[in-house]
């Protein structure tokens, strides 16, 4: 198979999947801002962009920013890690081309809103067959990237669950076009978020990888990855993604054991949470080490955050805690600090490390990216304090005996969605600003590609100004 | 092998015969889910926040099936007029009725144990 010099200057099909989910990102975070007035502006929009239709929008769009950006730098540090291109270009090429046209019918399926899926996959369910054949792409590179299993780092084995799991539990979500299953409302739903409870579990998979991946490219520390350590929870973590789903259920009419073994199963995470509290003392020593270093910086943002909302996970999946908090804006909290504080975050490290300083100083952006990055930290803590404060005041409805009417309540917690969008606002500049620095680099490679004659594209690259980059990995 | 046979207790269980009615709850699922109703609305505390959960409404004192089909014709301020047929409406309200008869989602009616786990009342 040819054997081609990996090269960071070049805006391959991997590198459109990761700037295709920046452009996600901002785009998903712009209709989340327009949802968010709608709480505290009822009636905004209403004809014509209507929250039906914006909350998807939100959502698929966030979705489709961890699932573009997972995938492309999953492909791209299997090349770094091998050291080898396997399976030809095209490959890749041909799932990006299917991931941006799934996402434009989707994305415009809603603006016209023509909806039959169900919630977060809302649209019609033909337009999955696009999704669903990506992402077999995308399996069909991982495997052929590696040849065998044995003493594969922890990383490999994330991807491969991840690749494997999300499309087992997309299939899984699906189930409900049958009769057998979609005739039946609890049946339905107990099946929707079994699916949804691990297809959550299978992306984070190959998010955590890649962020275990760059840790090890920046530290150079190899032992971590492969470590008794890292697999123990790596297993923790997959008998959890499989079973540790039911306290989205926990108020369904089903088989008490099915709430029993979710709460054990939940329990078990205490582990980890006690993990992360011993090992906080070598975090803060490394931050310190590596502070220069902006990939490095999202991962200890990512760090703090996993500590927070693992918290909070490991709170609302005690039943007697979960029947106060579920259906209230505390499930929110949860939601949005996972995928903004850890998702979000983790990528954007990788995103740093594949985008940026490779044809265009990162440098005199360096600053303001800096001031940006306590900006969205400072943001999300106010974002999510007033969610969760906002789903305290409606649990205490919930439970109340002598209730007010719903539309009462929701003026009641007016104050807290105010907060919700004002910071949502400010998220929204702040990771603005995080971002342009890579789009513009990207743009000057793309640039630069059309200036210069075909190979001449195989140059080292000029800027790239980490201290990593130019130490055992291939440039 | 524990994760297949888990998930074939899942897909076994047990369910709620649906109401023999002239409506469709099949087809009114369809109309739900059509109308992305779950963006605004809850089914036992699950979907979006805006509206207010409808698991039992069609049984709520001083709501039912009249209640459900002027307010989905008619809109509110922020909710917006869904133009839909008469028989669509017979449809959407008959998989309400499903739903509703397939148990309760207030959450007050659970039985808090000291151990961390609950039991319907």
């Amino acid at each position: 198979m040819l054997v081609e010099p990996l090269n960071h200057n070049r805006v391959d099909a991997r590198k459109w999947l990761i700037l295709s989910g920046l452009v996600l990102f901002l785009t998903g975070m712009l209709f989340g801002i327009t949802g968010s007035l709608q709480y505290i502006l009822p009636g905004l929009l209403k004809t014509y962009l209507s929250f039906e239709k914006t909350r998807p929008l939100h959502v698929t769009s966030v979705v489709f920013w961890i699932l573009f950006t997972a995938t492309g730098s999953v492909l791209i540090y299997l090349r770094e890690y091998t050291g080898r291109k396997v399976i030809a270009d095209w490959v890749s090429r041909l799932q990006l081309g299917l991931f941006v046209l799934a996402v434009l019918l989707i994305l415009s399926s809603y603006v016209l809103g023509i909806f039959g899926g169900r919630e977060y996959w809302e649209f019609p369910p033909v337009l999955a067959i696009l999704l669903a054949a990506g992402w077999i792409l995308f399996i069909v590179q991982v495997t052929g990237s590696i040849k065998t299993l044995k003493h594969q780092p922890v990383y490999i084995w994330m991807w491969l669950t991840g690749a494997f799991g999300f499309l087992f539990t997309f299939s899984e979500s699906y189930l409900w076009t049958l009769p057998y299953f979609g005739k039946d409302i609890v049946r339905d739903m107990t099946v929707q978020w079994k699916s949804y409870g691990s297809l959550v579990g299978s992306w984070n998979m190959l998010v955590y990888g890649v962020g275990i991946y760059l840790m090890e490219k920046i530290s150079q520390d190899k032992s971590y990855a492969c470590s008794p350590m890292a697999f123990t929870l790596f297993f923790l973590g997959l008998f959890n993604l499989m079973f540790n789903w039911s306290h989205h259920i926990y108020t369904l009419p089903v088989n008490p054991n099915i709430r029993h073994i979710g709460y054990l199963v939940s329990m078990t995470e205490l582990f980890i949470l006690g993990r992360l509290i011993y090992k906080w003392k070598d975090s803060m020593t490394a931050a310190r080490k590596n502070k220069h270093s902006l990939p490095y910086r999202f991962l200890m943002i990512a760090d703090a955050w996993i500590f927070i909302n693992l918290f909070l996970a490991i709170l609302i999946s005690v039943p007697a805690i979960n029947v106060y908090t579920h259906g209230t804006h505390i499930t929110v909290a949860h939601v949005m600090g996972t995928t903004i504080g850890i998702n979000t975050m983790l990528l954007l490290a990788v995103s740093f490390d594949l985008l940026s300083d490779t044809c265009q100083s990162l440098e005199p952006y360096r600053p303001r990216i800096l001031r940006a990055t306590w900006l969205v930290n400072a943001s999300l803590l106010i974002f999510l304090t007033s969610l969760f404060l906002a789903g305290v005041q409606r649990a205490r409805w919930q439970m109340s005996i002598e209730t007010i009417p719903f539309g009462q309540m929701m003026k009641n917690l007016m104050p807290y969605f105010i907060a919700f969008a004002i910071s949502g606002g400010l998220m929204f500049v702040a990771f603005s600003i995080i971002v342009y620095p890579l789009l513009r680099n990207t743009l000057a490679c793309l640039v630069r590609s059309r200036e210069r004659p075909v190979g001449e594209g195989l140059e080292p690259v000029i800027y790239k100004s980490n201290d990593y980059a130019d130490q055992n990995f291939p440039i | 092998m524990s994760f297949s046979v888990y998930t074939m207790f899942i897909y076994t269980q047990p369910v709620v015969v649906a109401s023999q009615t002239s409506a469709d709850p099949v087809m009114g699922k369809m109309i739900w889910q059509e109308r992305n109703c779950s963006a605004c609305h809850q089914l036992y505390g699950l979907g979006g926040f805006l509206g207010p959960d409808l698991t039992n409404v069609y049984s709520a004192t001083g709501k039912g099936p009249l209640y459900i089909k002027v307010f989905v014709r008619s809109g509110t301020t922020v909710m917006p007029s869904f133009d839909l047929s008469d028989k669509e409406l017979e449809h959407l309200a008959a998989f309400l009725a499903h739903v509703d008869a397939s148990g309760k989602a207030d959450p007050k009616t659970f039985k808090r144990n000291v151990s961390g786990t609950i039991e319907p009342q």
